[in-house]
């Protein structure tokens, strides 16, 4: 766990009181997305969408007792090579590193 | 509670945001040279940019009491045709002489790609050669922890002083590097994409205040010109100290920027 210099001065039920329906909400966001994904059409049958998968290995995160898990949710959602690409692949990002990525390094 | 946004592009933004940042307490904003969605067809594009930048939106923003200032650059989304970029980089030495310029930003890497890299060495050269604040641009979300570090050790490589260039965008994967090799740190408030002002408020309680400010980046994207404001009512909400709020919102923008003698913090 990461060291604390500046505490939130609220205690942890006063955290919990305050946060807690609005992160339910966003908890019941992510179940009704998933549920969504599987009522659409699947077209070919595939690999489950990367994108999907990595969602599915941030949930483990989320329910261990290791903590830092907001930074450890964005690592595994992180390209982990280390060198530059030969060309930029377009401008935008999808949010977790496609499976097929070719680096160029 | 007065704030100053460093970070802002008010050429996406209409009259009425000015309006409501300056009633919400906003004093000064700085904003940095970016991507307009769309790739310009040729350098008079910029040399138009740059003088919105450096004429238009000093004039709007003083019509609500804000002072505005900026950084000039050719963004990392528009270096990947680098013989582009550098006819369009020959245009900054006249712009820098405008009274509200601050110095280069916001550069860095978008893809992480080599030609993003030469054009950001070359930034950082004439930042060098000509004693510049660096305002650094961190690429999106999987590609954010490589080009940050890949653009720390591009950084370490000149003469730049890591107290005179502020690392922007960081979240919680990068933070701690920023903090750790001495650059300024900026946390960018986005609904969806980078740091909400209640993980921003989390950052400053693992990490303190040292360093780091935060900034709305508000542009034509899914963004929130108020978002500062926010992780202010955010902080009080959680019983934080006025005088954590006003340090991590006023104090460290007017401590960086005013390495500046061209900041003017307006009224606060």
């Amino acid at each position: 766990m990461a060291e604390t210099r500046n505490p939130n001065p609220m205690s942890r039920t006063d955290v919990v009181d305050a946060y807690f329906l609005e992160h339910r909400a966003k908890l019941l966001d992510i179940a009704a997305f998933l549920d969504r994904v599987d009522r659409a059409d699947h077209g070919t049958d595939g690999p489950e969408d990367f994108r999907i998968t990595a969602m599915r290995n941030a949930l483990q995160v989320l329910d261990d007792d290791q903590g830092e898990r907001a930074r450890r949710v964005l690592e595994l959602m992180s390209d982990e090579t280390t060198d530059l690409v030969d060309t930029a692949p377009g401008k935008g990002a999808c949010g977790t590193p496609p499976p097929s990525t070719d680096n160029g390094a | 509670m007065t704030y100053i946004d460093p970070h802002i592009h008010m050429v996406s933004r209409t009259t009425d945001d000015y309006r409501r940042m300056a009633l919400a307490g906003c004093t000064a904003i700085t904003e940095p040279a970016f991507w307009a969605g769309f790739d310009r067809s040729s350098p008079q594009g910029f040399f138009d940019y740059y003088r919105q930048l450096t004429e238009t939106e000093p004039a709007r923003a003083a019509l609500y009491g804000i002072k505005h200032h900026c950084w000039l650059c050719v963004n990392p989304k528009e270096a990947e045709d680098p013989g582009f970029a550098r006819e369009v980089m020959s245009l900054l030495p006249k712009f820098l002489e405008e009274p509200n310029v601050l110095g280069i930003g916001e550069i860095g890497l978008n893809k992480n790609s080599k030609n993003e890299m030469a054009i950001l060495e070359e930034h950082l050269a004439f930042a060098e050669d000509r004693n510049q604040l660096v305002l650094v641009h961190t690429p999106h979300l999987e590609d954010k922890r490589k080009g940050t570090l890949l653009i720390m050790d591009a950084i370490a490589n000149t003469k730049l002083q890591p107290d005179r260039v502020l690392i922007d965008h960081v979240e919680e994967h990068t933070v701690a590097d920023v903090l750790d090799r001495g650059f300024w740190a900026g946390m960018t408030l986005y609904p969806e994409t980078k740091c909400t002002p209640q993980r921003a408020a989390d950052i400053i309680e693992i990490f303190g205040t040292e360093r780091l400010w935060m900034n709305s980046a508000g542009d034509w994207g899914d963004s929130d010109p108020l978002a500062v404001p926010k992780a202010i009512v955010e902080l009080r909400r959680r019983g934080h100290s006025p005088e954590t709020i006003r340090k991590a919102t006023l104090e460290n923008p007017k401590t960086f920027l005013g390495q500046s003698p061209r900041f003017d913090a307006g009224d606060a």
